[in-house]
């Protein structure tokens, strides 16, 4: 029997629980934009950094959519950013559409179509084949837009693409300015989105599924296709993170469609700290930052230290610098949670 | 025909070098179900082992192959006790990243001790020239290679078909708890047959130097191939993964002869099919 008493006190019990998590929410909003603040008045010769550094954080996010909530590790998945990049590059240098919202937009559709694609092909294997479906995407990627130069450039990447001021007032300045600004933006709609994602019923769903599909299929959920969906957004994020490296960068390189470019997602997000949405953000931010200290002196050495990190993170703490933090935190706050 | 019987030798000899470095890296997947990306790093090592005692120390091919097999080894076994225990039964994101890492500061030491060149093997005068095989001349390492190949394989089958190992292998292949609870002690089958599939890698690594040359980025350019093999053939299965270097090795060689400017489209576009067709490989188990 269900007490009219008990029915009010689970009503505002999940009314507290969103009251909060909207709190998490803000004070993460506030947080990126003081820290976006900080960065452009400390470091105004570096924005175009910063502004690399927003749009990989959007494959991290997008990884972390897909390997933290729904437990499917990929190999391939820059697979869906290049194909946000190509799709926003080749838009703006071929048929000269050169408004930036709009080769945005095209760029999140082609990611997620991009997505959608993939994920029939990856769900098909299991494991290592798995793994391997998703490496070979991506090196497919790769070598069908090396073979097709006459639209994306080939190996000389795709340049030519010329972005119109925003709304035709403010022009995308030497010092990338307005990229940053941009970038950060899209950034916080994105982040907010993601995070009420998460909590709603399909997020739920995906969580379900990454831990046991069985039980899953068993309630009579749909697992196939929730995935596909998941997939789906997961490839807008990551085609919208493409589309800003090509409205920001003005080029496209064969790099955006790398092998590599996907392990290194996957390292930032590992390093961050895996399904919670934060560590794909501060993973992306330490590792470019020190990649791009450490890289200037020998590209060898980074490569040692990624794989030692890596190495540690796993060992003593799997669940990144977020998980670490959280830890710290709790103890200091007496052990109690 | 000429053309297709000198593409046939080549996609031999090439799947053949496949085979060899990553049948250890099959049995040991079949066996521990881990998900190792750092095999290629210990076939390169052996081929830098090789390089530094031929070159540096004078010692003819043959030591140097003994020398690289046995480096590899003994510099695998602290690896295999301190770094890969910890993720055996571990989820696979676990087991890519640590296996990752560890090719990374592979990748770094080989670049830091050796330097970033393309390092060579010089090969023994008997296996440095053309052999004239009926139809065209090959050259004589590339029959070596396919030699060694089939060494190999015969030697595993013999091993895992034939011996007390092979059958405790076998056991603890398809059900390790059980294997343990009938008195296999299942850590030393891993154990030795991690050092096996290491010891393979460097041979391949060696013997596979003209067609796979050793440089610092070789752990990483070829670690997605031999994971292919492994994948398309089935894990821990010999009889697969020969059938999947040489369907590979065959349709990577066409690509390069026939249509070169496309790269390797085709052999990324074949492991698709297949695996999308065959999820657990060719001749996997759980099929």
């Amino acid at each position: 029997m269900t007490t009219d008493a008990t029915v009010k006190a689970r009503n505002a019990a999940s009314l507290g629980r969103v009251r909060r998590s909207a709190a998490v929410d803000a004070t993460a909003v506030v947080i990126i934009l003081a820290a976006a603040a900080l960065l452009y008045v400390l470091f105004p010769g570096s924005l175009a950094l910063f502004t690399r550094m927003v749009a990989i954080m959007m494959l991290a996010l997008s990884l972390d959519l897909v390997t933290g909530f729904a437990g499917i590790a990929t190999l391939g998945h820059a697979a869906l950013f290049g194909a946000g990049a190509y799709a926003a590059g080749i838009l703006a240098s071929k048929f000269g559409f050169t408004d930036p919202f709009a080769m945005l937009g095209v760029g999140a559709v082609a990611g997620a179509l991009a997505g959608i694609v993939s994920s029939v092909v990856i769900l098909r294997g299991r494991g290592l084949g798995q793994l391997v479906l998703s490496i070979a995407i991506v090196q497919l990627a790769h070598e069908a837009a090396n073979k097709l130069s006459a639209w994306t450039g080939g190996s000389d990447g795709l340049s030519g693409i010329a972005p119109a001021p925003i709304f035709g007032l403010y022009r995308f300045d030497l010092w990338g300015r307005t990229a940053f600004i941009l970038a950060v933006a899209l950034l916080v709609v994105v982040f907010v989105l993601l995070r009420v994602i998460i909590r709603s019923p399909f997020g739920m769903l995906c969580r379900g599924i990454k831990q046991d599909p069985v039980r899953v299929r068993a309630m009579g959920a749909p697992v196939y296709g929730t995935l596909v969906k998941l997939y789906a957004i997961a490839g807008a994020v990551a085609g919208l993170g493409g589309a800003l490296s090509a409205v920001a960068t003005k080029v496209v390189g064969l790099d955006s469609l790398s092998f590599t470019l996907s392990a290194e997602a996957l390292v930032m997000l590992v390093l961050g700290g895996v399904g919670k949405l934060f560590g794909a953000l501060i993973g992306t931010f330490v590792f470019i930052w020190f990649e791009h200290l450490v890289a200037a002196i020998n590209p060898f050495h980074w490569l040692t230290i990624v794989g030692v990190m890596l190495i540690v993170v796993v060992l003593f703490e799997p669940r990144g610098l977020t998980g670490a933090a959280e830890a710290l935190w709790t103890r200091a706050r007496g052990g109690r949670r | 025909m000429q053309t297709v019987l000198s593409i046939a030798a080549d996609a031999v000899a090439y799947g053949m070098v496949l085979f060899v470095i990553s049948i250890g890296l099959s049995v040991t997947m079949g066996l521990m179900k881990v998900v190792n990306l750092a095999h290629g790093a210990f076939a390169m090592m052996g081929g830098y082992i090789a390089a530094f005692a031929t070159h540096q120390l004078g010692v003819p091919f043959g030591v140097a192959i003994v020398a690289a097999v046995a480096g590899t080894v003994l510099a695998a076994i602290p690896v295999e006790r301190v770094l890969y225990r910890p993720i055996y039964g571990a989820p696979e994101l676990t087991q890519v990243l640590m296996t990752i890492g560890i090719t990374f500061v592979i990748i770094g030491i080989a670049n830091y001790a050796m330097g970033p060149s393309m390092k060579t093997i010089p090969l023994p005068t008997i296996l440095e020239g053309p052999v004239d095989i009926g139809f065209r001349s090959i050259a004589a390492h590339k029959l070596f290679a396919v030699a060694t190949g089939l060494v190999v394989a015969a030697a595993a089958w013999l091993v895992i078909e034939r011996t007390a190992f092979g059958v405790k292998l076998r056991a603890s292949v398809d059900n390790a708890t059980m294997a343990a609870a009938l008195g296999v002690r299942t850590k030393v089958v891993y154990a030795v047959s991690f050092a096996a599939a290491v010891g393979l890698a460097a041979l391949g690594g060696v013997v596979g130097a003209q067609l796979l040359p050793i440089e610092p980025y070789y752990a990483l350019r070829y670690m997605v191939t031999f994971l292919v093999v492994v994948s398309v053939g089935g894990a821990g299965s010999i009889p697969g993964a020969l059938l999947a270097c040489l369907l590979l090795g065959a349709v990577e060689t066409t690509g390069r002869y026939l249509m070169p400017e496309f790269g390797e489209f085709f052999f990324y576009l074949a492991v698709i099919a297949i695996v999308c067709v065959f999820p657990h490989g060719l001749l996997g188990r759980r099929g």
